[in-house]
């Protein structure tokens, strides 16, 4: 046993601590700790997704209690992915928020930005379906305070919204976890799949409710069809670098989704075997569907791009529907792209509507974005790589999707459903850009109103803020995923496939955890 | 008293769940407090029901009542305490800043606009114009 799967949970934890009493030296000396912080995470994250490489379970026992009597913290593939995309997205986003000085509208910005990092590294990471409640919870907390940073009106009341449901989803959460263990008597996910395995034919009926109540609560948490509705207008009124954080968090959902019920009621799990997966499936689907309706119903960017986040959340849920390792790992590499980029796509979002002033990101002809090319240019590519289009990595991710449904009883419906979403997307997508970037007003025709002196657009565009590089910068960086997505293909299939093998593989999981053994007290 | 218990537990619950539904933030509140009582008991409950049993090791006890279910309520009343501190803290920023106490903040004028209609150009109003600034950062 080594300490290596404790540290990216603790690295945020003390930092948070840290970024907390820097606040004194002033918010330049917060922003740079953090910065500090979360560069140090990715690099950690990057020797985790080396080590985990290696195909083992790195087992964490906390406080030295073998499991299931302690808290164990798990270290594979799978994990070690999500940690490193979670620090990878945190990055960007935290150039950016500064760039934006999003930081300086309210307070502890910087304080929660690690804690909802923390949170999200310790659901990632641990073994324990209430430990995984606890740090549910403390990410919550953190995106709740990140969510209003700022204030105003429209955030307040969507705030509200997201508390609320989050709330009740807390509740049932604990609901699910009282049931479960009422019956398994553990909480430990790999003793629990034990359990399950040798259930008595009785007890059955309230394992697979309480097990659908917990999928009802990563639902929530995922934006499953019928629980999206909160995610729109949480996502469209927050400040743009919270917003592309949070592209994370319903990946958190989908995460919790494959390890909870993927490891319990896996192939060892008799009767209960895989039994919620047509829920996933068919759920997907029609949350698909709908977030198609919703991007191309969308009034403005924001909105949109919350819609688009919705729809990878649910290709993703597909993917796991689908209930093969092929098609897990598909759904991995569709992880990584749809992550980053839905990222991006929120920063770009916002730099297009600090760019054109009054019009802000609705769909009318308004002013130029200063540097429009660029930023039209890669508003381009965006929508190419997220409504998967070739050559980048959306389209990669949905070939390799839909390659491994194939096989599956509802193989004709998932294709046509998957790519007539697509290709609305596609459509309001092109109709969003060139409504954006081609019907502009003309510049001499705002001069008209603006007192008659001649100026370049940006001049006269005097309430629309001029191109930001650093932010740029961060923009670009999590654009550059897809490509490299595409050139590396190879070896992030080669090890998406090995972290789908060794998360089907509940054997070898459920080995590892129990029968790692706690440290020895050294002889003198 | 196994009865006694979940009738408890059923009732909070039914409450809670009718106390959510409601249109303004104030009862949601209560709804949301009632149902986490009612699962901190279930929670307890399914420990199993004993009486007078030590949950902590007793060398002259012979049975004990299940310890893991006390550890897991009291980290649940801990978060669920502060969840609801939280939320009566937004539920009156909210209040303050939609002018009214219902979840979606309807009576407001701007709310009613319909879909379609923009409001670029719309410069009668000061109020409305800062309102619209604050929201956009």
């Amino acid at each position: 046993m080594t300490h290596l799967a404790a540290w990216p949970v603790l690295l945020p934890l003390i930092a948070g601590v840290i970024v907390l009493f820097a606040r004194a030296g002033g918010v330049q000396l917060q922003r740079m700790l953090n910065l500090l912080a979360v560069s140090g995470l990715v690099v950690l994250s990057i020797a985790l997704v080396k080590v985990s490489q290696a195909g083992t379970n790195e087992v964490y026992l906390a406080g030295n209690w073998q499991a299931p009597f302690g808290i164990v913290l798990v270290l594979d593939q799978l994990s070690a992915l999500m940690v490193a995309i979670t620090s990878m997205l945190a990055l960007a986003a935290l150039v950016y928020a500064i760039a934006t000085d999003t930081d300086k509208k309210g307070a502890h910005f910087h304080v929660l930005f690690q804690l909802i990092i923390f949170g999200l590294n310790g659901a990632f990471l641990t073994g324990d379906v209430f430990n995984l409640f606890v740090f549910f919870e403390v990410l919550l907390l953190a995106s709740y305070g990140l969510l209003l940073h700022g204030g105003g009106r429209l955030r307040t009341r969507a705030g509200l919204h997201y508390v609320i449901i989050n709330l009740l989803g807390a509740t049932l959460f604990l609901f699910a976890v009282g049931a479960l263990y009422g019956v398994l008597g553990t909480l430990n996910i790999a003793d629990m799949a034990l359990r399950v395995a040798s259930l008595p034919q009785g007890e059955v009926g309230v394992v697979a409710a309480a097990g659908l109540l917990l999928l009802l609560v990563f639902a929530i948490k995922a934006a499953m069809f019928p629980l999206y509705l909160w995610l729109p207008a949480a996502y469209t009124h927050t400040s743009a670098a919270v917003a592309a954080l949070f592209a994370i968090m319903t990946k958190v959902g989908v995460y919790a989704i494959i390890r909870v019920h993927g490891t319990v009621f896996g192939a060892d799990a008799g009767v209960l075997a895989g039994y919620y997966m047509p829920w996933i499936l068919g759920l997907g689907l029609i949350t698909l569907m709908m977030a198609a309706f919703g991007v191309m119903a969308a009034r403005g960017l924001r909105e949109q791009v919350a819609y688009l986040v919705l729809a990878s959340v649910a290709t993703l849920l597909v993917a796991v529907g689908l209930n093969t390792p092929m098609a897990l790992s598909a759904g991995l590499y569709y992880l990584i792209h749809s992550t980053l980029i839905a990222g991006g796509m929120f920063l770009l979002a916002d730099m297009i509507s600090r760019g054109r002033g009054r019009f802000e990101d609705r769909f009318e002809s308004g002013y130029a974005v200063p540097g429009i090319i660029l930023v039209g240019g890669m508003f381009m590519f965006a929508a190419v790589a997220m409504t998967g289009m070739p050559p980048l990595s959306g389209f990669i991710g949905k070939v390799l999707i839909l390659n491994a449904s194939l096989d599956h009883l509802w193989s004709s419906l998932i294709l046509s459903v998957v790519l007539v979403a697509g290709f609305m997307m596609i459509v309001s997508m092109a109709r969003s850009g060139s409504l954006l970037f081609y019907q502009v007003i003309p510049a001499n025709e705002v001069n008209h109103s603006a007192n008659g002196k001649v100026g370049t657009t940006a001049e006269i565009n005097a309430t629309g803020e001029p191109l930001n590089r650093i932010s740029m910068l961060a923009v670009i960086a999590l654009f550059m995923a897809s490509p490299m997505l595409v050139l590396f293909a190879q070896p992030i299939t080669a090890f998406t496939e090995s972290a789908a093998r060794q998360q089907y593989d509940n054997k070898g999981y459920i080995e590892s955890v129990m029968s790692t053994q706690p440290l020895q007290e050294r002889s003198e | 008293m196994e009865w006694l218990i979940s009738l408890v537990i059923a009732v909070l619950t039914a409450s809670g769940v009718y106390l959510t539904l409601r249109a303004r933030v104030f009862p949601v509140v209560l709804g949301l407090t009632l149902m986490a009582y009612g699962v901190n008991l279930f929670l307890f409950a399914m420990g199993r029901l004993t009486i007078g049993q030590p949950a902590i090791i007793d060398s002259a006890a012979t049975v004990y009542s299940d310890p893991l279910p006390q550890a897991l309520v009291l980290t649940a009343i801990v978060i669920a305490f502060g969840m609801t501190a939280f939320l009566i803290v937004l539920a009156l920023k909210a209040c303050g800043e939609l002018g009214n106490d219902h979840v979606d903040g309807l009576p407001l004028a701007e709310d009613k606009l319909p879909a379609g209609k923009s409001r670029v150009g719309e410069t009668h109003n000061p109020i409305d114009k800062s309102q619209r600034q604050a929201d956009r950062q």
